[in-house]
């Protein structure tokens, strides 16, 4: 076995890498750059070196930079980890030459399944099930017909030149085709100059299905079932799972023995993944083979208890896999959520800055229950702009589908993340949401169901009660501490009522706590809910048993009650006397400033750049002006006609995010 | 039994203050009247009212036709979470809330009980001003509130909320209170109003232009604080009572607390960022040496690049005052000295020790501050370190240059501990600008200039120079400020300190 192996990454997967070769009692080297000279991935390693400057252009992908580090280190193997170099034949080539090991397939595998024809050439000649489709010139509709009866429908009619959704049709039937063909034609030509128009296969409600595949270098390839990715937002995947819920195992079986025997064609070892879309009649076509460890690795871990890093490193040293196809099996289901530094509120705009706070869910491991996280940060680190706003992928299992989902909630509220946006919100929304929980999604869900972008959730009044009762048992608390201060005129303390009403998201919910040294019952008109907690003031997560059910509530206090975030919701809760809510009602209500005419800051950061004056008549797209944040150019562009009544800033003002840069008529 | 009904409809009476009619239209305005507002501010059943039944004594312009019962001003005592407090509550609904010979003793009665009891005096004010029908009587009434609360300063708490209209003379009874705090929208405050303002400097401008919340609060610095409406401001009062001792002989309150005094901060190790003219937020070092991550903030819109409010360690309130490196890079100027200085000298009466985070590059150049006196402006917060004798502790984070090194309640000024973080750089002026003067021939080499503030940042951007010459107690380790901090206070407990006799001082006011 290797003594010394180099992580040639960052991040998360740096880490996940680090902890399989600690285990297997080898060490580590790292790399870094100038921006995570402290980061964790180098505080894990045994030994890290630097590789240059912040962005990876310049440090993470210089391949000699990496080669130089093996050198002085000594490293016999060079883990990629995901992206970076991971898949570049040149690197893989390099190490070759030099006698490392590359902890990955050889580098004629990369390379053939690096480039999208030849790759889907590849898989064709190896009995893989491709996107059914005529590449050949069609001469005219009685042709595209007849080929679309052959690809059966629905049928996609794409010009050949297109892009953009320009000369592009969907058939369901015969008269579709025909005048899709037609019409397909005639766009094309006249926007592309080029009316060549060929056939595919259109893939209804697809779904994003990936097998995991383990080659080694003695002829032996398994597959260790799939993964299903539907969920992603703009071809990034936000959550997987495994196994798929919608795979019957005969389809899963043919994925497994396709996928293996593509491996197998272009002589691939070490892990690899190979995808498919999927149709809503479980037909599988092949899109590509992933050459390297995927993201979403944990999931096929967790279900198969194999880790794959570990077999990665002994194929990579020469041993045969000591597990066969009988021996894979799917235990329980397990669930990823991944964690990006992106503001789901601003349009998932990413979102960088220092983590004033980092606390994940303990990391467990039962028979009914387990939860992990992959980060590869922490408390007090830096977000930084260089790399990929991924901050963790939070992993749990459970023995079925809905107990690992119930299990995801629960780690997702517990899950402490301050100081930059993120997307827990979201997840917490997806994780409720009834069609992902019915198994009913498609790659296009988020877009379906979010079509406006996230905008936070409103929890249904069952749910706003629990909130309220805990919200009700802990102001109580907090309460009663207040007429323990010192100072207070004896006799005459300061006694803390039982009732109050409960005031959350527009609902107000009369309520009497009666309180025993293990806890409260909270009543409601409705009927009541008892909770028991070990909540202080102060303390900013609420771990909870509301009825006998664990749940963990992110608490912020403010004036009368509380910032609550629960399952995706943002809540301020009040809790006040009968008398003090009687009074509050007769407070105005006061409406946010309108600000559609005006331009706001969308970031903090420095006006380089102001591309109007006043008076000015601007059309919707036209630049505003430029913000310089972090280094990054942001311009500013009207979001409609409008004309230039104001403007407050200049160039050189460092403007704090929503300052008002100019105002419209 | 006739008596007491009789009693009890007089009360009735009283209680309905200027009558339904006007109630509902104060109601109308989003203002809650004059006894909704005791009953917020106040424990529920612990207000004990004055002066109920008293009316004016007025005879001019038929005045003596209209009286009600308690003349404009509910007055009396109650406790906020048990502790004693003394409240005047002016009623808007009675002849505007303003302000005659008779409401005027109401309010003065509980101010010298206050004094003599050694209870804050809290002032809810919605008065249109004076009560024009009673001429200089009631100019007589205002001053005669005015010497209270300059008698009163420093010996209890005064707090205002100004919860309305307060214009002309009878804003300078709140301005020499201790705290101002507004209702944003419904509130206003200024010495002459709009239409005067118009007829003198033809300026055109409205009264919330003129004198809202945010121009206070922002602006003028008039208002150390802004809420969205009575309810939350009463709130945020008895939140703000718990903070401070109910007079000047009393040690500030302690209350049962459910953070760590050891708690271990292992974030803070990299709160100060590689490069060193990049800011970080000093609150949250704030947040993190807290109690519960708990802060009340004074003047948070106001002179921002300094942070002044009331956190707890211990349980115990303890004064802040940090500079922001976030605003302006955390430097001294007119305006952060003022804010800064009037925080200390509140502490400092009150027994409130003063907890110190510095990182400041120096005072702020320029014609705008030389003009304006930032000179004595600035001794007045060095002034105010140095009487203080409070415990004082100062923790140093990053930047303390020059002359601001000595006016952030440096080890001179009596500082009782003085710590530094390991990044701390405490020097006569950042690397550059000393080496430009110190190595001036050779200013047109810019390799050994490198080399010179290279040397010179070896030498002196780091805490242990003055840590040589004993000037800082101990360079500590940033994840233990919180148990450093407890520990310096809690050794402070029986501090005795006192400063050589005179009538008063003469601050450079």
């Amino acid at each position: 076995m290797f003594d010394k192996i180099l992580i040639a990454n960052r991040g998360e997967i740096a880490c996940r890498v680090t902890k399989t070769a600690k285990a297997m009692g080898i060490k580590t080297v790292a790399i870094y750059s100038d921006a995570d000279a402290q980061a964790l991935h180098v505080k894990m390693a045994d030994e890290a070196v630097h590789i240059g400057p912040s962005p990876a252009n310049q440090s993470y992908i210089v391949i000699e930079k990496v080669m130089d580090a093996i050198r002085q280190t000594g490293a016999q193997a060079v883990h990629p980890g995901y992206g970076f170099l991971s898949e570049n034949r040149l690197f893989a080539e390099a190490l070759e030459a030099e006698g490392v090991a590359f902890i990955g397939p050889p580098a004629s595998a990369i390379e053939s399944m690096g480039d999208k024809i030849t790759s889907k050439k590849l898989a064709k000649e190896a009995g893989v099930s491709t996107v059914p489709g005529y590449m050949g010139l069609i001469a005219d509709a009685d042709e595209a017909v007849k080929i679309a009866q052959e690809v059966g429908y629905p049928v996609m009619l794409k010009a050949s030149a297109g892009g953009g959704g320009k000369g592009m049709r969907i058939a369901w039937n015969d008269a579709e085709a025909r005048e899709g063909f037609q019409s397909s034609k005639n766009e094309a030509a006249s926007s592309f100059g080029d009316d060549r128009i060929f056939i595919e296969k259109f893939v209804t409600q697809p779904r994003h299905i990936e097998i995991q595949v383990l080659a080694d270098g003695h002829g032996n390839c398994i597959y260790l079932n799939e993964r299903e990715c539907s969920i992603q937002r703009r071809n990034q995947k936000v959550i997987e799972e495994a196994p798929s819920p919608f795979l019957t195992p005969e389809v899963r079986k043919a994925m497994g023995a396709q996928s293996c025997a593509l491996a197998q064609a272009v002589g691939y070892t070490s892990a690899g993944t190979v995808e498919f879309i999927v149709d809503s009649a479980q037909n599988f076509y092949f899109l590509e083979m992933n050459t390297r460890l995927q993201v979403e690795h944990p999931v096929t871990e967790l279900i198969t208890g194999v880790d794959l890093v570990e077999q990665m490193i002994r194929v990579a040293n020469g041993e045969a896999l000591s597990i066969t196809q009988e021996d894979v099996k799917i235990n329980g289901w397990a669930m990823e959520s991944r964690l990006y530094a992106e503001d789901p509120y601003r349009g998932f705009l990413p979102s960088i800055g220092r983590l004033t706070r980092y606390r994940p869910p303990a990391e467990s491991r039962s028979a009914t229950a387990a939860v992990r996280n992959d980060t590869g940060v922490y408390e007090g680190g830096e977000i930084s702009m260089f790399y990929d706003p991924m901050i963790a992928k939070l992993c749990t299992w459970a023995p079925d589908r809905p107990a690992a989902i119930a299990q995801m909630r629960n780690a997702l509220d517990a899950f402490e993340v301050e100081g930059i946006g993120h997307n827990i919100p979201f997840l917490s929304a997806v994780m409720d949401h009834p069609k992902f929980c019915a198994g009913n999604i498609t790659t296009a869900f988020i877009e379906e169901e979010y079509p406006d972008g996230f905008h936070g959730v409103d929890l249904p009044q069952e749910t706003l009660k629990i909130v309220g009762a805990c919200a009700a048992a802990m102001y109580r608390l907090g309460e009663i501490r207040r007429t323990k201060v010192s100072g207070r005129m004896d006799n005459h303390e300061r006694r803390v009522r039982d009732d109050w009403v409960v005031g959350i998201q527009g609902h107000e919910f009369p309520v009497t706590i009666a309180a025993d040294p293990n806890g409260s019952t909270v009543h409601f008109e409705s009927g009541s809910h008892r909770v028991a907690s070990d909540w202080t003031p102060g303390k900013p997560l609420a771990l909870m048993n509301v009825d006998g059910i664990d749940i963990a509530l992110k608490v912020e206090k403010c004036t009368s009650g509380f910032r609550i975030r629960f399952r995706g919701a943002d809540m301020r809760v009040t809790v006040r006397s009968p008398r003090q809510a009687e009074l509050a009602k007769l407070m105005i209500e006061k409406v946010a400033p309108d600000t559609s005419k005006l331009l706001l800051c969308p970031m903090p950061g420095l006006i380089v750049k102001v591309d109007v004056a006043v008076g000015d008549e601007v059309q919707e797209g036209q630049t505003l002006c430029t913000v310089e944040a972090m280094k990054m150019e942001n311009i500013l562009r009207a979001e409609k006609k409008a004309i230039v009544s104001k403007i407050h800033a200049a160039p050189g003002d460092s403007l704090a995010v929503d300052a008002i840069i100019m105002e419209f008529e | 039994m006739n008596i007491l009904n009789e009693l009890q409809s007089r009360r009735d009476i009283a209680r309905m203050g200027g009558g339904q009619r006007r109630i509902d239209a104060q109601h109308a305005k989003g203002k809650l009247t004059a006894r909704e507002r005791i009953d917020l501010l106040l424990d529920e059943g612990s207000f004990e009212e004055f002066d109920m039944f008293k009316a004016h004594r007025c005879v001019d312009f038929g005045m003596q036709e209209q009286t009600y019962p308690g003349d404009g001003v509910v007055t009396g005592w109650g406790t906020v979470n048990g502790r004693m407090v003394y409240v005047y509550s002016q009623d808007f609904t009675v002849f505007g809330g303003s302000l005659s010979e008779t409401h005027a003793e109401k309010i003065c009665k509980i101010m010298d009980m206050a004094m003599q009891n050694g209870a804050p005096v809290i002032g809810l004010n919605d008065s249109g001003g004076a009560r024009i029908q009673e001429g200089v009587a009631s100019l007589a009434g205002y001053a005669e509130v005015f010497q209270r609360n300059v008698m009163a300063s420093g010996v209890v708490p005064q707090i205002s909320v100004i919860m309305g209209p307060c214009a002309g003379g009878a804003v300078y009874s709140p301005a020499m209170t201790d705290f101002i705090f507004m209702v944003k929208d419904s509130s206003y405050m200024f010495v002459t109003g709009p239409d005067v303002v118009k007829t003198v400097t033809n300026e055109v401008v409205t009264a919330e232009e003129l004198g809202g919340a945010v121009t206070h609060t922002k602006k003028s610095s008039v208002a150390d604080g802004a809420f969205e409406n009575d309810v939350e401001a009463l709130t945020e009062v008895r939140r703000l009572v718990d903070f401070l001792p109910l007079n000047n002989r009393e040690k500030p309150p302690v209350r049962p607390f459910f953070d760590d005094p050891l708690r271990v901060d292992n974030s803070l190790g990299t709160l100060i960022p590689a490069n060193p003219n990049q800011p970080y937020d000093m609150k949250e070092l704030i947040h993190k040496i807290a109690d519960e991550g708990d802060f009340y903030e004074m003047q948070e819109e106001f002179a921002k690049n300094i942070l002044t409010g009331f956190i707890r360690m211990e349980g115990s309130t303890v004064g802040v005052v940090a500079n922001q490196p976030t605003v302006l890079a955390g430097c001294l100027d007119i305006d952060a000295s003022r804010k800064a200085a009037r925080f200390v000298r509140f502490c400092d009466a009150f027994e409130i020790p003063i907890l110190t985070l510095v990182d400041v590059p120096g005072f702020l150049p320029g014609t705008g501050q030389e003009y304006g006196g930032v000179i004595k402006h600035g001794a007045k917060l060095l002034f105010a370190y140095g009487e203080a004798t409070v415990p004082k502790v100062t923790v140093i984070t990053r930047k303390a240059y020059g002359g601001a090194y000595d006016v952030m309640a440096s080890k001179h000024l009596r500082g009782d501990f003085n710590y530094a973080w390991p990044t701390a750089e405490i020097a006569v002026m950042g690397a550059k600008g000393a080496t430009e003067i110190i190595h001036r021939a050779d200013l047109g080499d810019a390799e050994k200039i490198a080399q010179h503030t290279k040397d010179y940042e070896e030498r002196f951007a780091n805490p242990f120079v003055a840590a040589e010459k004993g000037f800082i107690d101990e360079v500590i380790m940033p994840a233990s400020t919180r148990r450093r901090v407890c520990r310096a206070f809690a050794s402070l407990r029986g501090k005795s300190l006192k400063n050589p006799w005179k009538k008063h001082d003469n601050i450079p006011l």
